[in-house]
């Protein structure tokens, strides 16, 4: 049967979870700025409390984002050494992926309804996707966009009604039409819906090595100021 | 005792590999310059996110080219600061989550002890007691060594790092980052007699430093003499590039041989990436010569930062039996006197 370790810490939220023999647990604590004194420890825990060594494991996943780019290392990081060490298969998880999840599981949302998940990515931005059906399918590729434009993707769906929104990305003033409320906005990601979706990854063969485990930032062209030189020699 | 160390506080990813009997193993470096070129200085997050692309495949290196496998080492040391906190993150959790993978020990190293230590991976090491100059980009510190963790600050700069004063003056000479090696290479080609620049602080008392005003003083020689593009002809260039080198190095000798009269010791050690400056290291061995002192510093490439004093560092403090426990802690801001001794 198969055991797999999931880690993410890509919100304020630092969490853990576990799958062994079909069994799940976890461990979430919200924790600002103190992932790298949690994260640890918490696997440890976790193992010890399942009688399991790293080298038990099958595979470990990770949420590879979007989200904070240094809580995303912090978690990259620690899977890195973890899987090295112990030369266990890593499986990437979109992190928007797993709140669609977390949304279903948490506000005992219909299934049958598609979720666009929306995340602050600060600078007047948000990360966010549109997922549909019971494996949380993308509909468009994950997306950094302004709230503006995310407005104006929801106003040209055809069947409004049949979306629902999720996230802490919504709470943008150019999104207030959208009425979403604090429950629905809480939404974050977490390891156990990252083990959920990393399960069905792992069925279809896909990870990779740590060497090769790489966040996903969406944002990739910050305008960092380029030098101007004074002379061309 | 095998230690693995990882370097990543700053724009290098460094690993390297050192042996408690046997010495250094094997050492490995990326630097990431040409990728911070272009923005003139170092951008935090586009470090961060090279260390976390560079760092295994460098440890996969470092093991095909010694030959030895993951089960090998018996434990790792990283960089916990001080350093840019989104790169030392990278090398801390890395490191941390490998040492608990392996079930051997980890230890959180202070960047400026690596460096402080690098001199003793040359063929004749310095013994202790001795003072240190630690100058880089980050520090300009004179610190009185008795030993391992044994540190007494004695003086240290009030504003800018004698490296930050170099690569500020760079960009005043549009050369490229990271400009002090440019601007020792430039100053050889200036005539010393031109331009007097001022000595800060030497006429006061105390080991402490200051070269902003210097690098004010810099900045008001280029503007006067700057020709109609803002920069002054090439000669000029070179001219002031020597001018403040010689006035940088003299302030440093002379704090140096202060330090050295204060405390009676006969050792000076230099570390950093502005030990690897030539003239300053002539002038220090002509002056400490003169009172019966010897300069030591780490070859060339272990200047600057590098993963073997990081290794070399840890591995004193692991076969001491210091260890870290699982809470990763990173320190970008970490007084070198808090260090603990080895026992």
């Amino acid at each position: 049967m198969t055991i797999i370790l999931a880690l993410d810490t890509s919100s304020d939220a630092c969490s853990v979870a576990l799958l062994r023999d079909g069994a799940r647990s976890s461990l979430c604590v919200d924790a600002p700025r103190e992932h790298t004194q949690r994260l640890l420890p918490m696997v440890d825990e976790i193992l010890s409390t399942n009688n399991l060594k790293l080298h038990d494991l099958d595979a470990i996943a990770y949420g590879r984002g979007p989200g904070s780019f240094t809580g995303l290392r912090i978690c990259l990081g620690v899977v890195q050494g973890l899987a090295y060490a112990a030369d266990l298969p890593v499986i990437a998880v979109s992190t928007l992926q797993a709140m669609v999840l977390g949304a279903r599981r948490e506000l005992d949302l219909n299934a049958q309804k598609d979720v666009v998940v929306a995340m602050d990515a600060r600078m007047s931005e948000v990360y966010w996707g549109h997922y549909t059906g019971i494996g949380a399918q993308a509909v468009v590729d994950e997306r950094v966009s302004s709230p503006m434009d995310l407005a104006q993707y929801m106003n040209d769906l055809a069947s409004r009604d049949d979306v629902v929104v999720v996230g802490p990305g919504w709470h943008y003033s150019d999104l207030n039409e959208f009425n979403v409320s604090a429950a629905f906005q809480g939404v974050m990601p977490k390891a156990q819906d990252v083990l959920s979706l990393a399960e069905s990854s792992w069925l279809a063969g896909e990870y990779t090595t740590a060497e090769k485990s790489q966040p996903t930032y969406l944002r990739d062209s910050v305008a960092w100021q380029k030098r101007k030189r004074i002379r061309q020699s | 005792m095998r230690v693995l160390g990882l370097e990543t506080s700053c724009d290098e990813t460094g690993v390297a590999l050192y042996d408690s009997e046997a010495g250094l193993l094997a050492h490995r470096l990326y630097s990431q310059v040409e990728l911070h070129a272009e923005y003139g200085g170092v951008v935090p997050e586009l470090a961060s996110r090279d260390h976390v692309r560079k760092t295994l495949p460098l440890i996969n290196e470092l093991l095909a080219e010694t030959g030895f496998s993951k089960q090998d080492i018996d434990a790792v040391a990283y960089t916990a600061g001080p350093g840019l906190a989104g790169a030392l993150m990278v090398g801390s959790c890395i490191g941390r989550a490998l040492a608990y993978g392996w079930g051997v020990p980890a230890i959180g190293v202070h960047h400026m002890e690596g460096h402080l230590l690098a001199p003793m991976l040359e063929d004749e090491p310095p013994e202790y007691p001795f003072v240190a100059l630690l100058v880089s980009g980050g520090h300009t510190q004179l610190v009185q060594v008795e030993a391992i963790g044994e540190y007494i600050l004695l003086g240290e700069s009030l504003d800018d790092a004698a490296g930050e004063a170099f690569d500020k003056v760079a960009k005043m000479l549009d050369l490229d980052y990271p400009g002090g090696p440019r601007v020792a290479a430039l100053a050889e080609q200036g005539d010393k007699e031109r331009f007097t620049f001022p000595r800060p602080m030497v006429d006061r008392p105390g080991l402490d430093f200051s070269f902003s005003g210097l690098k004010t003083y810099t900045l008001n020689t280029v503007a006067k003499h700057a020709l109609e593009d803002g920069l002054p002809d090439d000669q000029t260039c070179a001219d002031i590039a020597c001018a403040f080198q010689e006035a940088v190095v003299d302030t440093l000798v002379i704090k140096c041989r202060r330090a050295i009269e204060q405390t009676g010791f006969k050792t000076l050690v230099i570390a950093g990436g502005v030990s690897a400056n030539t003239r300053l290291r002539e002038r220090l061995e002509e002056a400490l010569a003169k009172k019966g002192a010897k300069v030591f510093y780490a070859r060339h490439e272990f200047c600057t930062d590098n993963g073997a004093m990081i290794a070399f560092a840890g591995c004193q403090r692991l076969v001491a039996g210091q260890e870290e426990a699982l809470g990763i802690k990173v320190r970008p801001r970490w007084p070198l006197d808090t260090l603990e001794p080895l026992v």
